[in-house]
């Protein structure tokens, strides 16, 4: 453990948040400690300056994108729950669930994880991925090197591989089956938060 | 062209000639006076005049050393023009493969003028005069962030790697000899062993420039660049250490305890003397304010004194000069002016480019000898060892460290890894070091075998190779186009997320270390006037120089097609080239460190735009939708790349209303404009749009975005 049991308790509702993660107990002190530290004017809360602050986050590419993900839809701030919840995503996928018995996908499945990187394409969270929005993401990532026809063409390409229902964008469920070769349980996990 | 080549071959020809007589016998063709010897004719007068003041008279022997010396630095950037303007050429044969030819053809001129051995490359010029402003140069350039992210596994490679390779051709060579007893029996164990510490080692200045050539993907390039430039202190270090156990009358467990504690002070000695001396020098460039001309020269002495020291103290001098400049470079650059940095920066390129062009030439001279010895099973054994040890090193080393990282090292990148391992004139160098033997000559001749064939057949085969591995790599089940996207996507997303949690490991100590830099070392060494802005200012300038830097140029924006239609083969194809390529570049850019190209100045008012960026720094960080530009891009300069700069910068913001601020250290301006909300931006732009002049609306929508790309 190697957590005292007093900083732990300062978190409020510390027992259900690791029921609902999976979180052990010093895994929620360092993202707890984390927090204050990015909460720079103490609020309890956090707001998208200060996740600004990150520098490298803020020149990542989708940078923006992952900073918004963090904010429930008409939310202006994120308490430490919220942040918890978000943060259960990347945990490693356990390999025995037998414990696990909640209402609810945990946080880490398979789906889960991919869910959360489909919302980061569908801004407007209508449920697809529609060619704008897949190009917006493409330019963001490509840049300089890629002229605009190019762009267009491998978002074309894209499109018609996932597309199976042929609607002109892509839904979770199609979006899910162009991912099935790629071992998502490892490339979306932070090993440090099991 | 032509006409390059008749004045390197003049001068080729005219260094022979003048090695040709030594100074003390050159005729000094003075302007021969009358004779004034009237004694000898007739005996009327017998005036002795003195003789006649010289009009004209050439005193060679004054000027011989300097003079020698430029010419040699001239045959080889005459012959570096010489390749850039030869068509097709370049893009076959790496560059290291025809300097080296041009060397070959050079000695082979002077041997054939002088009859003996043209002038060799000393091992005391080279290491103290040739290697370093090379290594200074990378170090210089080094893309930090990318370099410590897979600092892990360069230094995996590096140690380890090393270690597999010295210890295993040593001990493999020593079996040869073992084997071929009549020729070669009098080369004992700690002789292979030596042999092997000097062949093992990865070459810096090799690797880049054939690199060059090659499009790679930055993290491999990191990964191969990094890996020789950190076994330097592995390399020196087995190489002393074997050295000084050929002269002990005996070798005890102890001794070999000892050598290996020696490699952690020589590489920890090292970047202690670097990090010293770079922070004096950012101290130093502090005041540099009233004295600006000589700002630069303060980088380049601190940086040569660092290796200059660590060479005394029989330390890694490749790591101090590393160390020192990665130390100094953010600290520098905020101290000094921005004509200072691009003199840095451009002097930096220059001695790099000219001591990596001699070094190339020096080799091909200096093969030109009479000390050559061969031994057929020797050399060929060697070679094939060189290669085999290493490709099943890397292999090795990869499936090990494949399972820590999010990013594995595909088979592609183990192949290039493996066979880019190419070795250059580090081991020459050393070889001619080795105390004398009998074999030494075989020594010689094989290193220089070993590198000849290594810069000639394996950089000029890298890249076919590569690509055939690249077909065969097709006709296998590719991953489609959605799962590069989609990968990389969850690639950057993992990698904010890890920002975000402060992933211990590596962005902890990263973050701890940024901290102790605002609060100490940037109050220290940085101007008061420059500090508040300083850590934007850096982040900016390096996107400016990034962008000058940039190769590629958009094409004005079509309209997006409306309909779909099935994709031929071939756009196929050039698709995976894209996404492979580009996909890959985690700084959005080709590989940043380019020996050869610093700016791209196509148009002039590329250097007018950092100026008045400056100015309009600190106003705003708010993104825009990508509607503003595509309009109002259109009416600027015709440079294509200004608009692509542009167009990359702004649609990286573009995505997110929300607005994204930098740290605290903001100037007030910015501060009140800050906590926005979307539909504020677009009034802020109006706002700010007036008080510029020329970039009225370039200037704005360049800086707005910088926050949100990748730092270097």
């Amino acid at each position: 453990m190697g957590s005292s049991s007093s900083s732990i308790d300062n978190i409020p509702n510390a027992q259900e948040i690791m029921q609902e993660t999976g979180f052990s107990a010093a895994h929620l002190l360092r993202l707890y400690e984390r927090f204050q530290f990015l909460d720079r004017d103490q609020t309890g809360k956090l707001r998208p300056e200060d996740f600004g602050a990150l520098r490298e986050l803020a020149m990542n590419p989708i940078g923006d994108r992952i900073i918004g993900a963090f904010f429930s839809p008409g939310q202006e701030t994120v308490d430490f729950p919220s942040f918890v919840r978000i943060l259960a995503h990347f945990r490693p996928t356990d390999s025995n669930r037998t414990r696990e018995g909640p209402q609810q996908e945990p946080a880490n499945s398979r789906t889960r994880k991919l869910k959360f990187a489909f919302q980061l394409y569908d801004q407007d969270r209508d449920g697809k991925i529609s060619r704008a929005e897949l190009l917006q993401v493409l330019r963001a990532m490509l840049g300089l090197q890629v002229t605009e026809e190019q762009l267009q063409s491998i978002a074309e390409r894209a499109i018609q591989e996932a597309d199976l229902d042929k609607d002109d964008a892509i839904s979770f469920d199609e979006f899910r089956k162009s991912l099935e070769k790629v071992n998502i349980e490892h490339k979306m996990s932070i090993r440090f938060l099991r | 062209m032509a006409a390059l080549w008749t004045l390197s071959l003049l001068f080729s020809t005219c260094l022979g000639c003048l090695g040709l007589t030594p100074p003390a016998e050159l005729p000094q063709p003075h302007n021969q006076p009358p004779s004034l010897d009237f004694n000898s004719s007739d005996g009327g007068l017998s005036v002795d005049l003195p003789m006649a003041l010289r009009v004209f008279s050439v005193d060679y022997h004054h000027v011989q050393a300097p003079f020698e010396i430029v010419l040699w630095i001239m045959l080889a950037s005459l012959a570096k023009l010489g390749f850039h303007w030869s068509g097709r050429v370049p893009a076959v044969v790496p560059e290291s493969c025809l300097l080296i030819m041009v060397g070959l053809l050079v000695g082979g001129v002077i041997y054939g003028v002088r009859h003996s051995a043209p002038p060799t490359l000393s091992a005391d010029a080279f290491f103290l005069f040739l290697l370093p402003p090379i290594v200074l140069d990378a170090g210089y350039f080094l893309p930090g962030r990318l370099f410590f992210e897979n600092l892990g596994t360069i230094l995996w490679y590096a140690v380890l790697g090393t270690l597999w390779n010295v210890l295993g051709i040593g001990l493999s060579l020593y079996g040869v000899c073992v084997l071929a007893q009549s020729s070669l029996g009098d080369v004992s164990l700690l002789h292979c062993l030596l042999f092997g510490s000097l062949i093992a080692a990865v070459d810096p200045v090799a690797v880049l420039s054939v690199f060059q050539e090659m499009h790679v993907n930055e993290q491999l390039h990191i990964l191969v660049f990094g890996e020789s430039l950190l076994n330097d202190a592995v390399t020196v270090v087995l190489y002393k250490l074997f050295e000084s156990f050929l002269r002990l009358p005996s070798v005890s467990g102890l001794d070999v305890l000892l050598g290996g504690c020696r490699v952690v002070v020589v590489g920890l000695g090292g970047l202690f003397v670097g990090l010293f001396f770079g922070l004096v020098a950012a101290l130093t460039s502090r005041f540099t304010s009233r004295a600006q001309v000589i700002a630069p020269l303060f980088v380049f002495l601190y940086s040569y004194l660092s290796y200059l020291t660590s060479e005394m103290l029989h330390l890694s001098g490749i790591m101090a000069i590393v160390t020192c400049a990665v130390t100094m470079k953010q600290y520098v650059e905020a101290n000094v002016s921005e004509r200072s940095n691009t003199s840095i920066q451009y002097f930096l390129k220059m001695w790099s480019s000219v001591s990596e062009t001699l070094i190339f030439i020096f080799l091909g001279v200096s093969t030109i000898q009479d000390v050559h010895m061969w031994s057929w099973p020797f050399v060929c054994s060697t070679l094939l060892l060189c290669l085999v040890w290493r490709a099943t090193g890397v292999l090795l080393l990869t499936a090990v460290v494949n399972k820590l990282r999010r990013n594995a090292v595909t088979f592609r990148d183990q192949f290039i890894i493996a066979y880019g391992g190419l070795r250059g004139a580090i081991c020459f160098s050393l070889v001619f070091l080795i105390d004398d033997f009998p074999k030494k000559r075989l020594f010689i001749t094989t290193t220089i075998v070993v590198i000849l064939f290594t810069v000639f057949v394996q950089g000029m085969t890298i890249k076919p190779l590569v690509e055939l591995l690249d077909v065969k790599r097709k006709k296998r089940a590719l991953p489609t186009v959605s799962e590069e996207i989609h990968s990389r996507l969850i690639d950057h997303l993992l990698a904010g997320i890890e920002d975000v949690v402060g992933y211990w490991g590596q962005h902890y100590w990263k973050d701890k270390f940024e901290q102790f830099n605002k609060k100490y070392l940037r109050r220290f060494l940085i101007r008061e006037d420059h500090q508040a802005r300083s850590s934007i200012l850096r982040v900016y300038q390096e996107l400016e120089r990034r962008e000058q830097r940039g190769e590629e140029e958009a094409p004005p924006i079509v309209d997006p097609r409306s309909h779909s239609r099935p994709l031929l083969p071939e756009e196929m194809d050039s698709i995976r080239r894209i996404l492979s390529r580009n996909l890959q570049n985690f700084n959005n850019k080709m590989p940043a460190y380019s020996r050869h190209t610093l700016h791209q100045d196509t148009t002039t008012g590329k250097t007018r735009r950092p100026l008045h960026r400056h100015q309009s720094l600190g106003e705003r960080y708010t993104c825009n939708t990508i509607t503003h530009w595509s309009q109002e891009d259109r009416e600027f300069d015709g440079s294509h790349r200004v608009r692509a700069g542009l167009s990359r910068s702004h649609t990286v913001c573009s995505i997110s209303p929300r607005p994204i601020l930098q740290d605290s250290s903001i100037p007030a301006a910015s501060a009140q404009t800050g906590p926005a909300d979307p539909k504020s931006s677009a009034a802020r732009e109006d706002r700010i749009s007036p008080q510029h002049q020329i970039p009225v609306g370039r200037a704005p929508k360049k800086h707005l975005s910088f926050v949100l790309e990748n730092e270097k």
